[in-house]
């Protein structure tokens, strides 16, 4: 039972990161309509980024705590800019050409990054500080829900919340539904639509910051490769739970996590990646639109 | 001529520039020495080039910006200077006469390692050619076209291993083997749009390799299969450098046979249902082409191309491990096809041969490779979708009687 409950707490962990991941996928793809490829390196980036800071603050003596903050701060920041930045750069003057275009050029933009790392700083696998500290108080649970795993899952909680909350109440919010229902429309009523673009990007790839500097510091090693798989994924969690539906990012992230958790516990850890991509082929086969998504109709 | 609030913006792009790569580029700790290295050098390259380029490219579209209001006045749109020439049998033939001429004598003129290496880039011009019956042509963004190429090669290493089969034999059923797979796989996912169909044969990529990968009994895993026997010529023995320039006028050929096939199927009846099938699919349906069959014929024959290269490249290196199929390559092959000019042959042979000699020629720049694709790829995408050589599709003409000039083609 003992390692039913591990093996749970370990999926619901996973899902959460990819959550963290597939949100900023959802997010875009449901307001312009494009697979953002580059943000599986987004999350990297902002792990990267985190990691830098946090190491060099380390070295110059700060405490635990401001580190974490610091850190934090600065991979939201930085992976905002990038976003805001690739968006600027690679999708915008693309967004009334086919739409290939923009998925190659996305697909080129992730190709990039990941190089562009690999060669300012390294191709090593690199150790990531803990940051997260042992809680006194997990003590009896230790040995099966660590103390990283329950930050995370709170962390991941408030962020839905306070996600749930800009969307559903804020000025931007309102705005980003809107362009999402109808891009046309939402100019139409005033709505500066570049902006809410600029903000969904930056949103998001705070998001995947956080879910970085999360994962990084829970698995405590990172590399310029991490993004790859871990956009794969969250992309199938999108995907899973409906794309382009935010409380279906969630879910799909959390029945991603625990799919992959139980498969790896039980059936075998080599197949890990195997049993998540063919989740995703079977789910698009049976059941295209996800388990929250809309079906899409299209008109003539 | 140039104003001064351009300067200004450039100097503010540079600025944002080096901000956003101030920590990956600046900053280089080492966690275990605990020291900090500070690259402030990097900081002012970046600043620097992308003021540089800030500048080029707002020149650039300003010099785009006066071409397209002189050409206000006359609009006749003259065709490309490639195209000119690729259009009139009077350049053609002799010119194609010419480059056969050429790979013909290439392994005389040139060294065993020079002849390899071209073997390679012709290879990737087969399997460019087989894609953009894919991407090109019928307009399915198909990610995980490596996964295809990776079952012909593996095809061959493992008949050759267990059954003693033959190169020749083996060449057909690789090829089959992967045709299969694709109408296997295409079969439940051509019917998805166009971006889901991305994701799922990317993940079907990813799936083959990491079975290759993982399943040890039956693919050896990751050290691979090695000693696979080289193509035989009748029995023929043949020295190392004999083998290596046999196996280049095999690619030679299957280049050749795969040009006619590609050049003889775009103006045939199922080329041109792909055509339609790429740029509106409903209006498709409605003229009574079958979408379902259409896309698996396409997509079941581009994947034969690569079983067919998969074989081949497991007959030149005599190796096969699953290293050899990942992601990477995938997007290699689509930026041949992209860089080319989608859907145009010729385009396509320059993509390949640019993308895979290139680097071989610049080994000093081979680091920087890859970050290069990708640059490029989006530059292409931004700048000039329709490739190197774009393919100027075949389209009703039809002159005006008062002023004889040539209107607007689509």
């Amino acid at each position: 039972m003992d390692y039913f409950i591990e093996l749970f707490f370990g999926g619901l962990t996973r899902g959460s990161i990819y959550a963290l991941i597939a949100l900023g996928y959802t997010m875009v793809y449901g307001i312009i309509g494009l697979i953002n490829f580059a943000h599986g390196e987004i999350y990297m980036i902002g792990a990267f980024t985190s990691f830098i800071v946090a190491t060099v603050l380390s070295i110059y003596g700060f405490p635990v705590l401001a580190i974490v903050v610091i850190a934090g701060l600065a991979a939201a920041v930085w992976s905002a800019s990038y976003g805001f930045t690739i968006e600027k750069l690679a999708y915008r003057p693309l967004r009334k050409a086919p739409r290939l275009a923009p998925l190659i050029s996305a697909i080129g933009m992730s190709i990039f990054l990941q190089n562009y790392v690999l060669l300012a700083q390294t191709s090593d696998f690199l150790p990531f500080p803990a940051l997260i500290p042992e809680f006194a108080f997990m003590e009896p649970v230790a040995h099966i829900v660590g103390s990283s795993d329950l930050v995370i899952l709170v962390t991941t909680a408030l962020v839905m919340i306070g996600l749930t909350f800009l969307i559903k109440f804020t000025k931007i919010g309102k705005a980003m539904r809107a362009t999402a229902q109808d891009k046309t429309m939402a100019v139409l009523v005033g709505i500066n639509v570049d902006r809410v673009i600029s903000a969904t990007f930056i949103i998001g790839s705070a998001l995947a910051a956080i879910g970085g500097l999360l994962i990084a510091s829970h698995i405590g090693q990172i590399n310029f490769y991490i993004g790859f798989i871990a956009g794969i994924k969250a992309f199938t969690a999108a995907v899973l739970g409906g794309i382009g539906s935010i409380p279906g990012a969630v879910l799909g992230s959390l029945v991603l996590g625990l799919t992959e958790s139980f498969a790896t516990g039980y059936v075998s850890s080599d197949y890990e990646d195997v049993f998540a991509f063919s989740l995703l082929v079977l789910i698009l086969i049976f059941k295209p639109s996800g388990l929250l998504g809309k079906a899409e109709t299209k008109k003539v | 001529m140039f104003p001064l609030k351009e300067l200004k913006r450039s100097a503010l792009i540079a600025l944002w520039f080096a901000f956003l790569t101030f920590p990956i580029m600046v900053i280089k700790v080492d966690p275990i020495e605990r020291t900090v290295e500070w690259r402030w050098d990097n900081m002012f390259f970046i600043a620097l080039g992308s003021f540089v380029i800030s500048i080029l490219s707002k020149v650039y579209l300003i010099r785009k910006e006066r071409r397209a209001g002189r050409k206000k006045g006359n609009r006749s749109i003259t065709e490309p200077f490639m195209q000119r020439i690729l259009r009139e049998p009077r350049f053609l033939y002799p010119l194609s006469l010419a480059v056969l001429v050429f790979a013909l004598s290439f392994p005389y003129l040139f060294s065993t390692y020079q002849t390899n290496i071209m073997t390679t880039a012709l290879m990737y011009v087969v399997l460019g050619l087989g894609l953009n019956i894919v991407v090109g042509v019928a307009g399915l963004l198909d990610l995980g076209y490596v996964a295809f190429y990776a079952v012909g090669a593996y095809s061959y290493a493992l008949l050759n291993m267990h059954f003693n089969m033959g190169f020749w034999a083996v060449l057909p059923i690789g090829g089959l083997f992967a045709a299969f797979l694709g109408i296997l796989l295409g079969f439940p996912v051509l019917r998805l749009r166009g971006d889901y169909l991305a994701i799922v044969t990317l993940g079907f990529g990813e799936i083959i390799r990491l079975i290759l990968e993982n399943w040890n009994d039956f693919s050896q895993g990751p050290s691979g299969i090695a000693n696979i026997a080289r193509p035989g010529f009748f029995g023929m023995d043949m020295s190392f450098a004999g083998g290596i320039t046999y196996i280049y006028y095999l690619v030679v050929g299957l280049v050749i046979v795969t040009i006619f096939v590609v050049n003889r199927l775009q103006n045939s009846r199922l080329g041109r249902a792909w055509l339609a099938l790429r740029e509106d699919e409903i209006a498709c349906q409605a003229m009574g082409i079958d979408k379902t069959k259409t896309k698996l014929v396409a997509f079941s024959l581009g994947a034969f191309w690569a079983g067919l290269v998969g074989v081949i490249f497991a007959a030149k290196t005599t190796f096969v491990n699953p290293a050899s199929f990942t992601f990477l390559e995938s997007a290699i092959i689509l930026s041949i096809v992209v860089l080319g000019g989608m859907g145009s042959i010729v385009g396509v042979i320059f993509g390949a041969l640019i993308l895979i000699l290139m680097p071989e020629y610049l080994r000093a720049l081979s680091e920087y490779r890859m970050l290069a694709f990708g640059g490029i790829l989006v530059v292409m995408m931004v700048f000039r979708p329709e490739g190197l050589i774009s393919n100027v599709r075949r389209s009703y003409q039809f002159k005006k009687q008062s002023s004889g000039q040539a209107s607007d083609r689509s």
